[in-house]
């Protein structure tokens, strides 16, 4: 029993980061703007935020740093795409190389030194429950978040009329201009928001999850979450699922290798994208029920003043 | 354009020539890195070697190091930009710039190349690398004897040999202590990844293992026994800052004597091609100080290290059993041969676990 109660608290410590990145990724889709470089505003979120906790010596103003440092990534991506019309696949897979880049600049002087991780929760007797207890009290507040962000979220989208506003320039872009509504400045907002998910969830790998700072430590998670992303068919439902089942495949692979549990280490690493490539064949098989990508997906829009 | 690369090549070449009339001008020797210099680990020990060669003749020599350096084609290109620069000789520390050196060497048969870790070598290109193996012979009795549980927990990154004969010596060692040792491995497929390092600790030591080693390069499996308090071993460098209480050694890498000497024998006239692979003896690696252990375990892992260093103990004396239980054909008199130490693709008998891919 300890042991599931122990890989269900790596599972939630390793979909977290993956959640919070997805969800921010997956509003800026539904606006209809596909920013790849999600890798390169977490990577950015991870050296700022580990630098703002040092000098500070306190986690909040961390992941402060992180949000900042991913927003303002993310308006370089507005001023290319939403601005100047320029390609967005281009822009975003630009981005990722100049956020790992500059911030293997930013964080070379933070190298070595280590900081207080983020405290996990602790309720007397409510955290001592067996089994439950540590899984549903004792976290840190990171996890706490990633949940009230995607409800939030879904709220937001289904039952808010500018999350409406939001879906419809996503799907038609045009019409959404026609009927008067601001595209650019939603658009622009909804970037922002990926980029203080994607600068938070960085944040949140040196501030909990392994509490130091190296260059290159996201080590491909961004490309996770937007592969997330499509496995949801845009979907804050299915994202929940999809994060933690990713989450949940990576840590099972290292403990049925550690049980001696015979499948390839290769392919389950491999599993979470070929589960995506599977989700994308079957959406595009079957279009009832579930939504698909935002029509707009990706086309630049250039209003005709 | 082509024009001015062409003029600007030339003007270097000239520059070189006329160089190479002073004898007064310094010896240039260039460096590629596969990493950041501050990556804690592989690269880091490279430049803490390159700054020591600087600090010891830093008057007759001028060096020159790029960092980030991918393996495969890329790297042809930075090796070569090095040796347009003027630099004499180059040292390409990674084992997949291996193809791309030799490429480069033949291109430049007056330039001295120098590359880690593997294995092709030319008139004007040596190579060199250490014999960790001893050191993690020596981790495995530590660890052997600082396991409670009897359970030893293993961090993989690629199941090539170089990692395989690291497990084997690590159990060998054990073995010594605790012949029903157990170890658990979990490949990672990855030299760095410092959340998946951390999870695979994490995992290891849910299933019961206490101590960890890792080959992978960064120190997150450390503060993950540290933080559980449990005892691990660093990687190529000293990780002593991520775990006070949990480190009980680490496998240094420790260039810098090697590098002066090469450095020493270009200005000599005397640097010849050589295969290097050095062990504690020549120091081309280090323990660690041995900590938070009792002083009966310090004094057993001193004596093992004073004993290979002396060449008494080979890690891999003979008989050895596979994983079958079948004898391993000895090549090397009384223990195997360099050759089947460098190429090991086979489990020693007590490793409960299956090589990826075989």
């Amino acid at each position: 029993m300890e042991l599931v109660e122990a890989i269900i608290l790596s599972v939630l410590a390793a979909s977290t980061p993956l959640l919070i990145a997805a969800t921010g990724e997956l509003v800026t889709e539904r606006s209809g703007v596909l920013n790849l470089g999600v890798e390169g505003m977490m990577i950015m979120g991870a050296a700022c935020g580990f630098a703002g906790a040092w000098l500070s010596g306190s986690v909040i103003i961390g992941a402060l740093c992180g949000i900042i440092a991913g927003v303002s990534m993310s308006l370089i991506f507005a001023m290319m795409t939403l601005g100047l019309a320029v390609n967005q696949v281009a822009t975003g897979l630009a981005l990722t190389i100049l956020g790992v880049g500059l911030s293997g600049l930013i964080g070379a002087g933070f190298v070595g030194e280590r900081i207080q991780p983020a405290p996990h929760l602790y309720i007397p007797l409510l955290t001592n429950i067996p089994l439950i207890g540590r899984i549903v009290f004792g976290e840190d507040a990171f996890v706490y978040l990633s949940i009230a962000l995607i409800v939030g979220v879904s709220w937001f989208l289904y039952r808010t009329r500018a999350g409406l506003v939001l879906r419809a320039c996503g799907d038609n872009h045009i019409s959404a201009h026609a009927l008067g509504y601001p595209v650019l400045r939603i658009r622009l907002l909804a970037v922002m928001f990926g980029g203080a998910c994607a600068g938070l969830a960085g944040a949140y790998l040196p501030l909990a999850y392994t509490p130091f700072f190296i260059p290159g430590m996201t080590a491909g998670r961004g490309w996770i979450a937007l592969a997330l992303v499509v496995f949801a068919s845009w979907l804050p439902g299915r994202l929940v699922i999809g994060a933690y089942l990713f989450g949940a495949v990576s840590i099972l692979q290292l403990h049925a290798q550690g049980a001696g549990i015979g499948i390839p280490s290769q392919f389950m690493s491999a599993l979470p994208y070929l589960a995506t490539v599977i989700v994308l064949v079957l959406l595009s098989r079957a279009r009832t029920g579930g939504s698909t990508a935002p029509a707009a997906l990706g086309t630049v829009f250039v209003p005709d003043r | 354009m082509r024009k001015t690369i062409l003029a600007a090549a030339a003007a270097l070449l000239l520059a070189g020539s006329f160089g190479a009339a002073h004898a007064a001008d310094k010896l240039k020797v260039g460096f590629i890195y596969l990493g950041p210099v501050g990556d804690l680990g592989w690269t880091y020990q490279h430049e803490l070697a390159r700054q020591a060669l600087v600090k010891e003749l830093g008057d007759k020599i001028e060096t020159t190091y790029l960092e980030n350096v991918p393996e495969g084609p890329d790297a042809e290109r930075a090796i070569e930009q090095l040796v347009r620069a003027g630099n004499k000789l180059v040292f390409t520390t990674s084992f997949g710039y291996m193809d791309p050196t030799l490429k480069v060497a033949k291109k430049y048969p007056n330039v001295h190349f120098e590359h880690a870790t593997g294995y092709k070598r030319d008139a004007n290109m040596s190579t060199y690398s250490a014999k960790w193996y001893q050191g993690r012979y020596i981790q495995g009795i530590i660890a052997a004897k600082m396991s409670k549980s009897g359970v030893l927990g293993y961090i993989g990154s690629f199941p090539i040999p170089e990692v395989v004969s690291g497990i084997n010596a690590t159990m060998l060692g054990a073995q010594t202590i605790n012949p029903n040792i157990k170890v658990k491995i979990i490949w990672v497929n990855s030299w760095f990844d410092p959340g998946k390092e951390a999870d695979a600790a994490k995992a290891l030591l849910d299933q019961g293992a206490d101590v960890i080693m890792q080959h992978t390069d960064s120190p997150a499996p450390m503060q993950v026994a540290a933080e559980r308090g449990k005892f691990a071993f660093g990687q190529d460098s000293e990780m002593i800052k991520f775990g006070p209480n949990a480190q009980l050694t680490s496998i240094m890498d420790t260039w810098a004597p090697y590098y002066i000497a090469r450095v020493k024998a270009e200005l000599d006239g005397t640097w010849k091609s050589t295969d290097t692979w050095g062990g504690l003896d020549s120091k081309m690696f280090e323990m660690a100080p041995y900590t938070n252990m009792p002083d009966d375990v310090k004094k057993l892992a001193e004596d093992t290290q004073a004993a290979i260093t002396a060449g008494q103990l080979h890690p891999f004396k003979c008989p050895i059993k596979a994983q079958d239980g079948s004898d391993v054909e000895c090549k090397g008199g009384d223990h195997l041969d360099d050759g089947q130490i460098l190429g090991m693709n086979f489990y020693v008998k007590g490793v409960d676990d299956k090589i990826p891919g075989k």
